[in-house]
């Protein structure tokens, strides 16, 4: 632990800081563009210059130089000063002046720092470089001119993402980045470039010129792509949420954020429910919200219901449902939309144990049946992670592309029963194994062979349980422990004959079973299941109500209002509870607060922020035997996988570009 | 070198060269370059194996040489590595052209001692012989560039042309030397001054004359 001086202050540092870490924890500014906490140092951009002694007479990169004992660090001094002003002048010598058409306008690194520490005139009198348009793609829109050579873009693709797409290509002041031949990046973390430019260089294509950060309302919430639960800032104007960005969460999703929860936002303004429907001669026509709970209301349902909740609500919706059944007298609540009928009756058995941050740390890895970077793009780095540090990986399932050496063991599951002895050996010798299941283990029953595996390689140990399980939607979790699981899945459901089934924007259910059911939707998107409605009763999305999520590996977390909904659409638990009227039964709440007290007074681990407890890992069946084999992955289109991504003109620009090769759209510039 | 870009990729560079495959000896070649290198770091070979690709693409062409897109595409696969950081180093280096490229790749040194020693009229004697920068002559015999410091300075000005460096020159040198390589002929390499073998001093030693014949200590007259 070297103690070192900055600007007269002694503090001690931990071992392996920087000069620039060193300044920081002394609570001392250092500008900087192109070091970065996640990333590799690089050194080129110059601005952290500091004075250093003992060392050279001169300005040192305090991002490069380690801090050491006794080092006596300024910050403040004259030398200092006149070095940041040299860099910024020079690094603003190819840089245009278009800060009022530029998008990075008003949160650039660059504009904040030249305000800071540049001279405020310029010397040069030199024509500018100017560089040519480069091609990124429908979410990345580039302005090269203003890029300043950080190559954070670079390191994050390499080193984060491990796709290597982004170059920085030819060198000095004619160093040009692009992607090899200008293809679009096409990985699923791809727009996180956006917010490490600390430039206008790579900016939100779908957002260009749209606002500018100071007229946003900024709303912390939850991201609903996935399971993980990222957490997100909803920035919103008016009543439209416009863009949706990271926030820095080490336990979730460090500070990145998928594309698909990233673009998914402008789907919350297209093809939205905004006022109620009544189904009529088998067309759906609109309706009064009087007429739809009379609507409701006629179908007088007895203790006949059941409820299936869609991937994307929360937990109180839920349990609001949960509670009108139940004063109708149903307990048929369903959530694993499509068919999967997994034993829920211990929650850890079907949790992420290791922790989304702690699978770093595992040495050996199985992963059966998960296209993680489909189902849990944000699981991908971390993964990737562990396997730097020396993790052995191993997956059962058609071959995709995990960004880090893992070994295939075929689609089939029969595999877990009789391992290789590689995979034995290799988990044999493990300090911290772990096993990942995704959907399509769970699909195949491969839940039990899990757990017996869980067993003989002794996953769970003193400070480690390296039993996972990783879901794909971000309801899943909450709705399992509200109760929203039957013994044989939603076969069950089907099997009860339902007279009313209410749909939570249930959107992936094969409603064709249900045709003798009158059915409910309460959603926010005219998708599949209000195609099969009966009654649409318009809903709020995710932006446009509170609530609380349970990420994969039982994070409760809680997402905050940005926007109203549109047009008639109302938060779901009112809906619920006028529903709760309509059929003449009482659910026990009239305010939100009332709701979510009753929630928690039935689930206590819901009112408290951070991981739940679910025990101890139950013993494997003992019949446990893995069998069947893996066709396919569940997720088929990875920009499309819910209401909301489905009707969001970006992403289905993406699915078509992307992943099925339709010619690249020009941009309309 | 400013003025350097990548040959765009295209349907005929891509009929042209996509087959493009190390001939049998340079694949003996490229397998030794290759292990030369420590197991895990045969990327490190990318650098060489570039240059060999150069030079079986300029055998070929019967040119210097250059490297099209799916050449580096072939060195990329060759080497499982990822293209764009095949392209990176590629565009990094001038050495490696990335353009179609003449016969004759005549090099004219501009840094400060070969311009005072005259290097103006080197490139005003090229430019006599119809050489333009940047550019090929039409019968693909020549390709111009001016480059920055060759490491020639005590014989200065200089050119390399190809793998040869051609020194103490004067605009007629040059001429000359042109027009034996346009004539098919090799002129000479090295230093065109008629005393003169390396770079020792030109004419007479003029410094530490008294060590002609015998060490001789200086120490006492410093």
């Amino acid at each position: 632990m070297p103690k070192v001086k900055v600007d007269g202050v002694e503090i001690e540092v931990p071992a392996g800081a920087t000069v620039l870490q060193a300044c920081e924890l002394a609570g001392k500014e250092i500008p900087r563009f192109c070091y970065h906490e996640r990333l590799s140092i690089a050194g080129n951009c110059r601005m952290c210059l500091v004075e250093v002694k003992p060392g050279p007479p001169k300005p040192q990169a305090s991002c490069a130089l380690p801090a050491s004992e006794g080092q006596d660090i300024r910050t403040d001094s004259e030398m200092v000063k006149k070095a940041r002003e040299g860099v910024m002048e020079f690094l603003l010598i190819n840089h245009p002046l278009d800060c009022p058409i530029c998008d990075q306008g008003g949160e650039c690194d660059l504009q904040d720092q030249a305000v800071a520490y540049g001279r405020g005139t310029s010397r040069y009198h030199e024509n500018k470089r100017a560089v040519t348009e480069k091609y990124m793609g429908p979410l990345i829109k580039t302005v090269m001119t203003r890029c300043i050579h950080c190559t954070r873009c670079v390191r994050f693709s390499e080193e984060v993402a491990g796709v290597d797409e982004i170059g920085a290509l030819y060198r000095g002041e004619t160093m040009q980045i692009s992607t090899y031949l200008e293809k679009a990046a096409a990985h699923e973390l791809s727009a996180n470039v956006i917010d490490l430019c600390p430039v206008g260089a790579l900016t939100s294509r779908p957002y260009a010129f749209e606002a500018r950060p100071w007229e946003l309302k900024k709303t912390l919430s939850i991201d609903v792509s996935d399971a993980l639960g990222s957490n997100i800032r909803l920035d919103s104007r008016g009543r439209e949420v416009l863009r949706i960005l990271p926030r820095v969460n080490d336990d979730v999703n460090e500070e990145w954020l998928s594309d698909r929860g990233r673009y998914m936002v402008d789907g919350l303004t297209r093809r939205r429910l905004d006022k109620p429907w009544l189904r009529r001669d088998g067309k759906l026509v609109a309706a009064t919200w009087a007429e739809a709970f009379e609507a409701v209301a006629k179908i007088n349902p007895g203790s006949a219901v059941a409820v299936i909740a869609g991937d994307l609500v929360d937990c109180e919706t839920m349990f609001a449902a949960k509670k009108l059944a139940g004063a109708l007298g149903s307990t048929l609540l369903e959530g694993r939309q499509t068919g999967l009928a997994y034993d829920t009756s211990n929650l850890a058995a079907v949790n992420f144990n290791s922790g989304i941050a702690g699978i770093e740390d595992a040495d050996a890895v199985l992963i059966v049946g998960s296209m993680i970077r489909d189902e849990a793009p944000l699981l991908n780095p971390r993964l990737r992670k562990a396997a730097k540090k020396g993790a052995k990986v191993f997956i059962i399932g058609p071959q995709w592309n995990p960004t880090y050496p893992a070994t295939f063991l075929g689609n089939d599951l029969a595999v877990l029963n009789d391992l290789p002895a590689a995979v034995s050996e290799a988990f044999a010798a493990a300090q911290k194994p772990a096993i990942i299941l995704g959907g399509a283990a769970l699909g195949k029953g491969a839940l039990g062979a899990g757990l017996a595996f869980a067993e003989r390689f002794n996953l769970v140990r003193e400070g480690w349980n390296g039993f996972n399980v990783i879901h794909m939607a971000a309801s899943r979790m909450g709705g399992l422990m509200l109760g929203y699981a039957q013994k044989g899945g939603i076969a069950d459901l089907v099997a009860a004959k339902p007279k009313m089934v209410i749909s939570l924007g249930a959107d992936e259910v094969d409603f064709t079973k249900f045709a003798d059911s009158m059915i409910v939707h309460i959603g926010h998107h005219g998708d599949k299941a209000a195609h099969a409605a009966d009654v649409i009763l318009p809903a709020a999305a995710f932006s446009e109500k509170d609530g609380t999520y349970v990420n994969t590996e039982g994070r409760v977390q809680y997402a905050e209002k940005a926007v109203f909904a549109p047009g008639d659409a109302r938060e779901d638990w009112t809906i619920l509870r006028a529903m709760a009227d309509a059929l003449g039964v009482s659910v026990g709440f009239d305010s939100f607060d009332e709701l979510r007290a009753a929630m928690v007074a039935e689930v206590p681990a819901l009112g408290v922020e951070g991981l739940a407890d679910y025990g101890p890992l139950p013993d494997a069946p003992a019949d446990a035997k893995a069998e069947g084999v893996i066709e396919a992955y569940p997720i088929k289109d990875r920009y499309l996988t819910n209401a909301i991504a489905r009707s969001s003109p970006t992403l289905q620009r993406c699915s078509a570009e992307l992943l099925h090769g339709e010619p690249q759209a020009e941009a309309a510039e | 070198m400013a003025d350097r870009y990548i040959e765009p990729d295209s349907p005929e560079l891509r009929a042209r060269w996509g087959n493009f495959a190390w001939t049998a000896e340079n694949a003996e070649k490229a397998k030794q370059i290759v292990a030369r290198y420590p197991e895990g770091r045969q990327r490190s070979a990318v650098m060489p194996l570039l240059d060999l690709a150069q030079r079986q693409v300029g055998a070929e062409l019967n040119t210097q040489g250059w490297l099209p897109i799916p050449v580096m595409e072939y060195v990329a696969n060759y080497l499982d590595m990822p293209i764009i950081r095949v392209v990176e180093v590629a565009t990094f280096y001038t050495m490696y052209n990335i353009a179609p490229i003449g016969r004759f790749h005549v090099q004219v040194c501009g840094t400060t001692p070969c311009m005072l020693r005259g290097s103006d009229d080197i490139m005003a004697a090229c430019k006599a012989k119809g050489l333009k920068k940047g550019h090929t002559t039409p019968d693909g015999m020549f390709t111009l560039t001016e480059v920055e410091c060759m490491g020639n300075c005590a014989s200065a000005p200089m050119v390399q042309i190809n793998d040869d460096n051609y020194e103490d020159l004067t605009p007629a040198d040059m001429e000359r030397i042109l027009d034996e390589l346009a004539a098919g002929r090799q002129p000479k390499t090295g230093t065109q001054l008629p005393g003169r073998h390396t770079v020792e001093p030109a004419g007479a030693l003029s410094t530490l004359t008294a060590m002609v014949n015998e060490n001789h200590d200086y120490r006492g007259e410093w």
